[in-house]
């Protein structure tokens, strides 16, 4: 019982159930759709990169998801830490999407090295945080608000600074390579590539991101400034009373979350996998699954590392999924039930408080039930005795 | 100068149709609001809504037609966005979640449901899949046009829609009793329930009521964009918009059509901004056009948020054991 008394043990349990309950309802959802072929669909998308015949091309694979978690993961972290101040930092999704434009236009319009072209994504995210902070402390604006606003701003501008460094027959942005943008490669991991089948699109982002994902959890529960960024999250006026600067805390707050979307902007952009479209009509999902995966790793840093992991498995996986009969968006289907599921987590929590309670309960009683039978029957005898 | 005011026609009529969105679904943020329940879910709401009223104009294209096809379609919106709002309402009301996490599980919900949905319409019917729902037929039963001079004016039901349920709003809010009691449940809901009024039920009024403007505003959305809309483009943040007109509109249901008017206009700047000369002549790219919307709406919840008239009890979970 003590087991499940512990904190870290109530969050694994809950995120679980929300997991199997997601997939169950996706796996409902594909059944409704069409019948045969919805459990092979299902196979598929939690099989992911299993899906490839060969080991070397499961390694590469796997490889590639890899890559994507890492942007997922600093999304997430980013959404963690605001989330911590009390702040939800729907914004990650656009302090992302500028931190892609700056990297880009840095590394093709500008010729820029990695450092500099990643510092640009840092600070432009981070700007873009400071804003919602900004309009938060001072005008009072609901941060959901203005970073919905924000994200839209962000996808525009980002749409069309980069239509100057795209090619010219399509909507996508030149590829990282040659004179234009090899530069703004990040350094590749050398053996490390070789053993996931010389997939070169791994590269010091995915340790960087686990590392920073420590660094988070480190800041947050063993400084001062953590401390004082969790107290303001808890109760703003009681942290204002002892003496924090509040505001200050929350625009810092957002401008470190701004910086970690950035940060995961560049960590995929510059790894050469993707080139932006610059005809997009949203801005990327990146940040929306963040939030998922804040909340289903139980708003821990370390949790985050798994779900993003999960996440990006069965984004990854949904497309693999035989497109004539079901659409790959099944995968954000499950990610944002999940995300739904999560506001069930305090009560996931009261539940299995309620039966450790009774449970326990039970057990003194039955305790308690046998101390007084053998004191019964020694009475009884007693009274027997005395017929 | 007849000509010169003929290419005023068109920003007038996107001006009115985008209002009209904007309007009926702050209004439904506002039910939800005054009844102590933040609704960052409308625009989910606003998708989910569409979805229902396409499909049923998709299904019955070739069956029924004009007015009780536009009927039919107005249900169906109004159907699907009352049962998907009711989600919000089971997590907020019964489960006391967080009111932000659910709201914005329902808009990444929204969207992507709506396409997969869609998606497998269109591969059990044409076998390829399609994101986009085509329901022309449907969208006569909506409009009309007049000419003016040279350019068509093409007057739009949801229009008149929009008044008609604006007009609701305001006499369900201020004259009636449960429009009053409503309110009492987002400022005090505590007070309110001392005095006889069940808090949980006037709650989920709110919510649901929302989610029928919300379905509303977002089948009239996807209508003024053409015969076919693409279910992975969501609304473009509409949903989000409208929480802005209604924060604009301080949650008093005429002051949101006068703030949905003024957004209205900024949105409908960045369909027109080509074909006015004046505007032509500024020589700004229409990015500029396209953030306009967003930008507006920062910068007036900047200067309207701080003396904000929000109900006073919205977004806590209400707890009976509470004072």
């Amino acid at each position: 019982m003590k087991f499940f008394k512990n904190k870290a043990v109530q969050s694994l349990i809950a995120s679980l159930v929300c997991i199997v309950l997601g997939v169950l309802i996706g796996y409902i959802v594909l059944l409704l759709i069409n019948p045969d072929g919805a459990g092979k669909a299902m196979i598929t998308l939690l099989k992911n990169f299993f899906y490839y015949p060969t080991a070397e091309m499961r390694r590469e694979y796997f490889g590639s998801t890899l890559v994507k978690t890492a942007p997922l993961l600093m999304c997430s972290l980013s959404v963690l830490f605001a989330y911590k101040t009390g702040l939800f930092n729907i914004g990650a999704a656009g302090q992302y999407c500028i931190g892609v434009c700056a990297c880009l236009y840095c590394a093709l319009g500008l010729g820029w090295s990695w450092p500099l072209c990643l510092l640009a994504a840092v600070i432009c995210g981070a700007f873009f945080g400071m804003l919602v902070g900004l309009l938060k402390s001072y005008c009072n604006v609901n941060e959901v608000i203005s970073g919905i606003m924000l994200n839209w701003i962000a996808l525009y501008i980002t749409n069309s600074v980069l239509s100057t460094v795209k090619e010219p027959t399509s909507p996508y942005t030149y590829k990282l390579q040659g004179a234009r943008g090899k530069a703004a490669l990040l350094p590749r991991l050398g053996k490390i590539n070789e053993f996931f089948n010389g997939n070169k699109y791994i590269t010091i982002a995915v340790p960087i991101a686990i590392i920073i994902a420590v660094l988070v959890w480190v800041v947050l529960e063993k400084t001062k400034f953590g401390y004082e960024l969790k107290a303001t999250g808890f109760n703003k006026n009681a942290a204002k009373y002892c003496g924090m600067a509040e505001k200050r805390n929350a625009i810092l707050t957002l401008v470190i979350a701004g910086a970690l979307a950035g940060l995961g902007a560049s960590f995929y952009y510059q790894s050469g996998i993707q080139q932006w479209e610059c005809t997009a009509t949203s801005v990327p999902g990146m940040g929306f699954n963040g939030i998922a995966a804040t909340f289903l790793g139980g708003l821990n840093p370390i949790g985050t590392i798994f779900s993003s992991y999960f996440l990006q498995h069965i984004t990854d996986g949904g497309t693999h999924i035989d497109t004539m009969k079901y659409s790959a968006q099944i995968s954000d289907l499950i990610s944002s039930v999940i995300i739904y599921l999560c506001g069930f987590v305090l009560f996931i929590k009261h539940v299995l408080n309620n039966m450790i309670t009774k449970s326990e309960e039970k057990a003194a009683a039955q305790l308690k039930a046998a101390e007084e039978k053998p004191a019964a029957t020694a009475a009884d005898n007693v009274k027997g005795g005395e017929q | 100068m007849l000509q010169a005011l003929e290419q005023y026609v068109l920003l007038i009529q996107y001006t009115l149709i985008f209002a009209s969105v904007l309007m009926l679904v702050a209004l439904g943020g506002c039910f939800s609001e005054h009844s102590g329940v933040i609704n960052l879910g409308l625009e989910g709401i606003m998708v989910i809504g569409a979805l229902g009223g396409a499909l049923m104009m998709f299904y019955l294209q070739d069956k029924v037609s004009g007015f009780p096809m536009l009927l039919l379609t107005l249900l169906a919106a109004i159907v699907s966005g009352v049962a998907y709002s009711a989600l919000l309402g089971l997590a907020c009301i019964n489960f006391k979640a967080d009111q932000t996490i659910v709201g914005t599980a329902l808009n990444l919900l929204g969207t992507a449901a709506a396409t997969v949905i869609v998606k497998a319409v269109n591969v059990a019917k044409f076998g390829k899949p399609d994101d986009s729902l085509a329901y022309r037929v449907g969208r006569s039963a909506f409009t009309k046009s007049f000419t003016i001079g040279t350019t068509n004016f093409e007057f739009n039901w949801f229009m008149v829609i929009a008044v008609v349920m604006l007009v609701i709003a305001f006499i369900v809010l201020y004259k009636t009793k449960f429009g009053l009691r409503l309110m009492a449940c987002g400022e005090h809901p505590q007070a309110a329930a001392s005095v006889g009024v069940n808090v949980y039920k006037m709650r989920w009024s709110g919510v649901l009521i929302s989610g029928a403007y919300g379905g509303l505003g977002g089948i009239c959305y996807i209508m003024a964009g053409g015969g076919t809309w693409h279910f992975s483009y969501g609304v473009a943040g509409f949903g989000f918009l409208s929480l802005a007109v209604m924060i604009f509109g301080q949650w008093k249901p005429i002051r949101i059509a006068l703030a949905a008017l003024l957004f209205g206009f900024f949105r409908a700047l960045s369909n027109v901004n080509g074909s006015i000369d004046l505007l032509a002549s500024l020589n700004l790219p229409s990015t500029i056009y396209n953030m306009m919307p967003y930008i507006v709406s920062l910068v007036v919840l900047a200067f309207t948020s701080k003396k904000s008239r929000a109900p006073k009890a919205e977004g806590i979970p209400y707890d009976k054991g509470m004072r």
